[in-house]
């Protein structure tokens, strides 16, 4: 039964060592260990954090991103709009313009084009006129040779003239 | 690695087969299996390496005894190992009696009586040595980890293998068995456990720096075994002293004769007590059934070839399982010893219950 009883020297040897030991590495062993490997947990927790949180930033950037790429792609669209209504605007207001001042310079034209032929008719009138006097005259000068017949003349003349007056 | 393990338990086997031949077989023509078993995991003042030609390879250890008569002495086992009852200074090694195989002291009217007796035995130095690689694992981890910041990246190779296996036993454990506070115990109950794994694990390696039966021995799981005594009881909440002098149990079980509170204070010393006798017991079992299976081949050697041969293979193959197991147990009885420890702690833990 000597197995069953612990022996005095190997107590006192087993007391010593493991104290030492024991207060060995509670010192300076296993406190350090796992103080670090909890740090480095609260380290990596912490990153997590951050990182999640940077990433939720960056979503958020994105997402800005995009609803200013969208706003902008709706100016765009709104610019694009308008500068198409500006340019009909602006066309068809020319072409208005363009008319009226068509207008107005054909009226221009047809206005001249009526004094002008009015100026026609005129000297064409006045040339008949001139032409009629002439041949008038001619006639005239070929009827009238004679006294007799100059006489007859003015008094037909005067005749009429006189009618005229009368009436 | 597992391939590896199994040369490696080859190897122990063929290891562990040496020495017992060399000094058992050659001296008494016939093997006694118990005679081996005993002497293995008893302890020695002397550590017998091998021999070889007849001549043995050992090492002589420090006797250190204190006398009541002349006081303190330190010699060299050698003295007292050459022969049968040789004596040295007044002392020999009792081959006899009470004190079979120890040192004792011859007083003047040749009364054989114990002295003090603190020498550095087989297993004493086996536990030094044990001592030094447990403090040197842990040191050079920690080293590692004073050096390092929280942002360094995590350790690789022998390093991270410690980590893991100090935080499986911290986390798993020591945190999930006391609880909240657990940071107080910790130190100790990580001790305990790679005190008692290096310990065991050294007691397979049958060759010299390792082979002690340190944790076989009940000297040795009785330390330990106070040890968790003292953190259970010492640091016990005023609940936990209140359900063993006062348990919530009908009045007539603890009144007129304190039934209950004695139940309850005698469990106080078995739970240690359970734990000393498991972990000496596991480990002695474990070395005893290993040089038994061992002894087999000796003793068969005498019975003729053929059965010599086959009883030598099946040996092996036993020898070999059972090294394989008792990896096995060294891990689980240290991390049961850490565990029961920490469960009773967390018992002595316990806050008043709200009802």
């Amino acid at each position: 039964m000597s197995l069953l009883v612990p022996d005095s020297g190997l107590l006192f040897w087993m007391l010593l060592s493991f104290g030492i030991v024991f207060f060995v590495l509670a010192k300076f062993g296993f406190p350090i260990i796992t103080k670090m490997v909890e740090e480095r947990k609260q380290y990596i927790d912490h990153s997590l954090v951050i990182a999640k949180e940077a990433n939720e930033q960056l979503a958020n950037i994105k997402a800005e991103g995009e609803s200013i790429l969208a706003k902008a792609n709706e100016e765009q669209m709104r610019i694009l709009k308008e500068a198409g209504e500006a340019r009909e605007r602006i066309v068809r207001e020319a072409k208005e313009q363009a008319r009226i001042e068509g207008d107005k310079l054909l009226a221009e034209a047809r206005r001249q084009i009526q004094t002008e032929k009015e100026d026609a008719i005129r000297d064409i009138r006045r040339q008949v006129a001139i032409l009629s006097v002439d041949i008038a005259e001619k006639v005239l000068r070929k009827n009238l040779d004679t006294n007799k017949e100059q006489m007859q003349m003015i008094d037909r003349m005067l005749d009429e003239l006189t009618n005229v007056s009368k009436n | 690695m597992k391939i590896l393990k199994y040369i490696f338990g080859i190897i122990l086997c063929l290891m562990m087969a040496l020495p017992i031949k060399a000094s058992n077989h050659s001296e008494t023509g016939k093997v006694d299996a118990k005679e081996i078993v005993f002497h293995h995991v008893q302890d020695a003042y002397e550590w017998h390496i091998t021999s070889w030609n007849n001549k043995h390879v050992t090492i002589s250890l420090p006797i250190i005894v204190h006398s009541k008569e002349s006081g303190w002495h330190c010699f060299s086992s050698a003295h007292l190992l050459h022969g049968e009852g040789e004596t040295y200074e007044g002392f020999k090694i009792a081959t006899e009696g009470n004190y079979e195989g120890k040192v004792v002291e011859i007083k003047s009217n040749g009364e054989e009586v114990r002295p003090f007796d603190i020498s550095i035995t087989k297993t004493v130095l086996s536990l030094f040595i044990n001592c030094f690689i447990v403090i040197g694992i842990i040191l050079y981890t920690a080293r590692w980890y004073k050096k390092s910041s929280p942002d360094s990246p995590a350790p690789k190779g022998f390093i991270g293998f410690m980590e893991m296996f100090i935080m499986m036993i911290e986390e798993d454990v020591i945190k999930s068995c006391i609880g909240k506070d657990y940071k107080k115990y910790s130190p100790y109950l990580l001790t305990a456990f790679f005190f008692i794994f290096i310990n065991n694990i050294m007691g397979l390696i049958p060759v010299f720096p390792g082979g002690g039966n340190v944790t076989g021995n009940i000297a040795i799981t009785l330390v330990l075994a106070v040890c968790t005594f003292i953190a259970v009881n010492v640091f016990g909440t005023k609940e936990y002293w209140k359900e063993i002098l006062w348990p919530e149990v009908p009045t007539f079980l603890k009144c007129p004769i304190p039934l209950m509170p004695a139940i309850e204070l005698f469990g106080i010393f078995t739970k240690p007590f359970a734990l000393m006798i498991r972990l000496f017991a596991n480990i002695f079992a474990g070395h005893s059934i290993i040089l038994a299976l061992t002894s087999i081949i000796f003793v068969t050697a005498s019975m003729g070839a053929a059965i010599s041969t086959s009883m030598s293979i099946v040996s092996v193959l036993f020898s070999i399982f059972m090294n394989c197991v008792e990896v096995l147990v060294a891990f689980i009885q240290a991390y049961v010893f850490t565990m029961l420890s920490s469960v009773f702690i967390g018992m002595s833990r316990v806050e008043p219950h709200h009802h």
